[in-house]
């Protein structure tokens, strides 16, 4: 091999390593101008702290708090809190329910908020966790917990 | 400088080595199927319609695996100049566009009973669907050039340039709030999937690779005798 054919392969991989550097960089820097719009809903805690305007339209998203879930006009009009533990938003629904909605388990709400601060969605999705079992696992698990419960109030 | 990198030699290799991946292909799929749609439990939360995961996790892995083969084959192409790269890239493009086609069709299927919809713009999906556009892009660039040396560079720039979209989609889930739930497989702190389901899924993820890799040397190994053929024809033309 000639050395000028070795330059010209050095050459070359320090170009695509040099372009592979900026592009990323430049990646970052688009990604960060448009987080707002590539996250997908926010959290109670961030309309607490920003704020949203009465009518604007975004996606809310959560855990439905426990024993928050009731119904109004005979289970028509379906009423639950989305917390994220520090904040919750109240949230009014008039549709049907993705099958995984249930309290503790993740949400997401399309909608807006009217003017008693109370959410008014036309659209929720379920979100599902990362853990996946098969139920008699998931029957020993609570089990567990259970007994561990009753054990600290044994105590 | 010949023109290919010693094809006989990777005939010879991809030879020995046909007969393994399409046999562990073969059984590996016969056997992670027969787990992960008969015996494998349901799921706490989801039921039956957790046997989607089966197909659709691997899908999608192998949507970024084959990319990750087809950006390196690009790059070695691009740097050394190596004849082989150009088609090991150029035949793993199909491939990979359709794993990411079946990634995007099967979650789309499991959206809808789990999440309540078939499509949303979140950022994992979106970044999935990017990605199926440069498998597009590079197969239609690839296409749009006669000259094979001309189109190989320009496909491979190309290939390069969309490797910033891989760490986007993996990270997507954890940067960003997302409807699609974080990684469960590969994770710090190691998977959360229960074993009666995790290994039904290894076996698809073995069947899967098995099922790229014979289908790469089978591509290989045509696109070489095309170009032999086509080589073939020239020098008959040059003859007359």
């Amino acid at each position: 091999m000639t050395t000028p054919a070795k330059k010209r392969k050095q050459q070359r991989l320090l170009l695509i390593i040099i372009a592979l550097v900026l592009l990323s960089v430049v990646a970052a820097l688009m990604m960060r101008a448009m987080e707002d719009g590539i996250t997908f809903f926010i959290s109670p805690t961030e309309i607490a702290e920003n704020g949203k305007a009465v009518g604007e339209r975004f996606r809310l998203g959560g855990l439905v708090e426990e024993g928050s879930v009731s119904s109004e006009e005979n289970g028509l009009v379906i009423l639950f809190n989305v917390t994220d533990t520090l904040n919750s938003t109240p949230v009014r629904y008039r549709d049907i329910l993705p099958d995984l909605f249930r309290e503790g388990q993740g949400v997401i709400a399309e909608g807006s908020l009217n003017a008693d601060g109370v959410f008014i969605a036309d659209k929720v999705l379920a979100k599902h966790d990362e853990n996946y079992m098969p139920p008699e696992v998931m029957d020993i698990l609570e089990r567990a917990e259970n007994y561990d419960e009753n054990k600290d109030e044994n105590n | 400088m010949h023109k290919y990198a010693n094809p006989a030699r990777f005939n010879r290799l991809a030879n020995a080595i046909l007969p393994w991946s399409f046999g562990v292909m073969a059984i590996a799929f016969a056997y992670g199927l027969y787990q992960a749609l008969v015996a494998s439990p349901p799921d706490y939360q989801q039921g039956e319609t957790v046997r989607i995961m089966y197909i659709h996790v691997p899908s999608a892995w192998m949507s970024l695996a084959v990319y990750m083969v087809l950006a390196s084959a690009s790059f070695v192409s691009l740097v050394w100049r190596h004849p082989l790269a150009d088609i090991a890239a150029k035949a793993s493009a199909p491939v990979g566009a359709t794993f990411t086609a079946l990634a995007l069709f099967t979650g789309s299927l499991w959206g809808k009973p789990m999440w309540g919809t078939y499509w949303e713009w979140d950022a994992r999906m979106t970044s999935v669907l990017i990605l199926l556009f440069l498998y597009f892009g590079y197969m239609a660039l690839w296409r749009s050039i006669d000259d094979q040396q001309k189109a190989a560079k320009a496909a491979a720039i190309l290939a390069i340039v969309g490797v910033i979209n891989v760490p986007i989609i993996k990270f997507s889930v954890e940067w960003w709030n997302t409807i699609h739930q974080p990684a469960s497989v590969m994770r710090m702190g190691g998977p959360t999937i229960d074993g009666s389901m995790l290994i039904p899924l290894f076996t698809m993820f073995i069947a899967f690779h098995a099922y790229f890799i014979t289908l790469l040397l089978w591509r290989m190994k045509a696109e070489l005798n095309e170009r032999k053929i086509q080589i073939m024809k020239e020098n008959e033309v040059l003859g007359q």
